[in-house]
């Protein structure tokens, strides 16, 4: 006898409940952890931007945010403004503060603005919009935060790097989405990020050259800083690389807000 | 083993050494040269694992006398995968920061063999807590290749176990580097863990006559 499991009719009928059942137990889930997760999401943002702007809670080699308990606090406190630029064809066209965004755009943060939205909005012609994130960093000095966004060897990678009026970085945070463990997953250690402070992305001449994570420099104790170099991570060169090409894409743009900084200084 | 009975205790020890997943099932191979490069990430994918097999088996057992064999693997694919998901999102709901370090493993753990591997060998033909036990053993047992081949990796690779200094500094050339060793880049690739888990294989079945086939 035919065992009943065999069947043609009990084989579509058990994977149509099957499909049934797990569709909506995972679309339940997800619907209801939404709200949770997205509010994590909004926290880790502001722990992301204040810790390249040097507030966080690092011990001596690892890296630490701020609690999530404290975060919304400090942000405040120490983002002094959010600025919103609006670049197209490598022009900036205006320049909005918080304020402005927020009535433009229904109360919406400028640090919530998706980076990758934006970045996918210019290769389709329209404008970009840019936030930066002003501020001041440990000794005191205003900080300009940027965010990038980029991709590494198996998916997303972003960042976000604090830079003073001269283009020169003051501390920089990388995340990735699924970056090998062990190797270029390590974009996000300490020993990488540290390397970029005091990286110019300016050249001696002003021109805007970037940082390139270099494999075989001569400099693996990172301390010419004028070389636009930083160390690369071992058995990561395509997460390497992916960071050198973020940089120079998306902090470029922000060479007209800082070229009209020093114009309005001089 | 006063609370297994022989044959049970069996089903945790034998996928240690003598049916050991990795080296003699060649099962969960790919993972085991992905992540191997720290001890660190290895830990991690062996307590996933763990997890994920553990119950993965149990649940395959309890459905085994309904699933339909024309689309048994669609079904092994959709509860690991449903398992996987549902850990992710709870985890990433209550637990962000450790759901961000485990983010990585989620596509790995889905895919890993073993766990199908498992699914289709055992625990289609088998009860729950034999499935349990069986599940639990061949993940220790993948847990100790990858504890073995990580530990191997990031020490002469980096110079580092779970990410702290243990040969001296290599840039200032202190400790072990003063006398000019260097670490061994090529450790942290892929290739690398595929020659150690072959060493491991070598000396197991060395030590072993009656594993070696003709």
């Amino acid at each position: 006898m035919e065992k009943r499991t065999d069947k043609n009719s009990y084989t579509v009928i058990f994977a149509i409940i099957m499909v049934l059942v797990v569709g909506s137990l995972l679309a339940y889930l997800a619907a209801s952890l939404k709200p949770t997760i997205t509010e994590n999401q909004r926290l880790e943002k502001q722990q992301n931007i204040l810790y390249a702007m040097g507030v966080n809670n690092n011990d001596e080699s690892s890296a630490v945010f701020v609690s999530t308990e404290e975060a919304p606090k400090l942000f405040s406190d120490k983002v002094s403004e959010q600025i919103v630029l609006e670049v197209k064809d490598g022009k900036m066209i205006s320049q909005m503060t918080r304020q402005e965004y927020m009535d433009a755009n229904n109360g919406q943060e400028p640090y919530l603005i998706d980076v990758k939205k934006q970045k996918s909005n210019a290769k389709d012609g329209k404008a970009r919009k840019l936030p930066l994130f002003v501020g001041k960093n440990k000794e005191g000095k205003t900080v300009y935060v940027a965010p990038i966004y980029g991709k590494g060897l198996w998916d997303a990678i972003w960042g976000y790097v604090a830079i003073d009026e001269n283009m020169v970085v003051q501390g920089a945070y990388f995340d990735h989405k699924g970056e090998t463990p062990g190797l270029g997953a390590n974009i996000k250690q300490r020993y990488f990020m540290d390397d970029f402070y005091g990286e110019h992305l300016l050249t001696e001449s002003g021109a805007f050259k970037g940082i390139t994570v270099a494999k075989g420099n001569a400099d693996p104790k990172n301390e010419d800083k004028m070389d636009n170099e930083v160390d690369a991570i071992a058995g990561a060169t395509i997460t390497g690389d992916g960071v050198s090409a973020m940089i120079k894409s998306d902090l470029k743009l922000y060479k007209p807000y800082f070229d009209n900084l020093k114009k309005q200084a001089n | 083993m006063g609370l297994l009975s022989k044959k049970d205790a069996a089903l945790i020890k034998d996928p240690l050494a003598d049916n050991n997943p990795i080296t003699i099932q060649v099962l969960g191979i790919c993972s085991a040269l992905a992540i191997t490069a720290e001890l660190e990430a290895s830990i991690v994918m062996s307590i996933s694992v763990l997890f994920v097999l553990g119950v993965g088996n149990v649940v395959i057992s309890l459905m085994r006398n309904i699933i339909p064999s024309k689309i048994r693997i669609i079904v092994q694919l959709i509860v690991v995968a449903t398992l996987v998901i549902i850990v992710d999102l709870v985890l990433k709901a209550f637990a962000y920061e450790l759901s961000k370090t485990l983010s990585v493993f989620v596509g790995l753990i889905i895919t890993n063999c073993i766990i199908m591997g498992r699914f289709e060998a055992f625990a289609l033909g088998n009860g729950p807590w034999r499935s349990f036990l069986d599940g639990i053993g061949n993940a220790l047992g993948y847990a100790v290749i990858l504890i073995i081949v990580g530990f191997f990796r990031e020490l002469l690779g980096s110079g580092t176990l779970l990410g702290i200094p243990v040969l001296g500094d290599p840039i200032e050339k202190t400790g072990l580097y003063a006398f000019g060793y260097e670490n061994n880049g090529f450790m942290l690739l892929s290739p690398m863990a595929l020659i150690v888990v072959g060493i491991i294989i070598w000396v197991q079945r060395t030590r072993n006559k009656a594993l070696v086939e003709d």
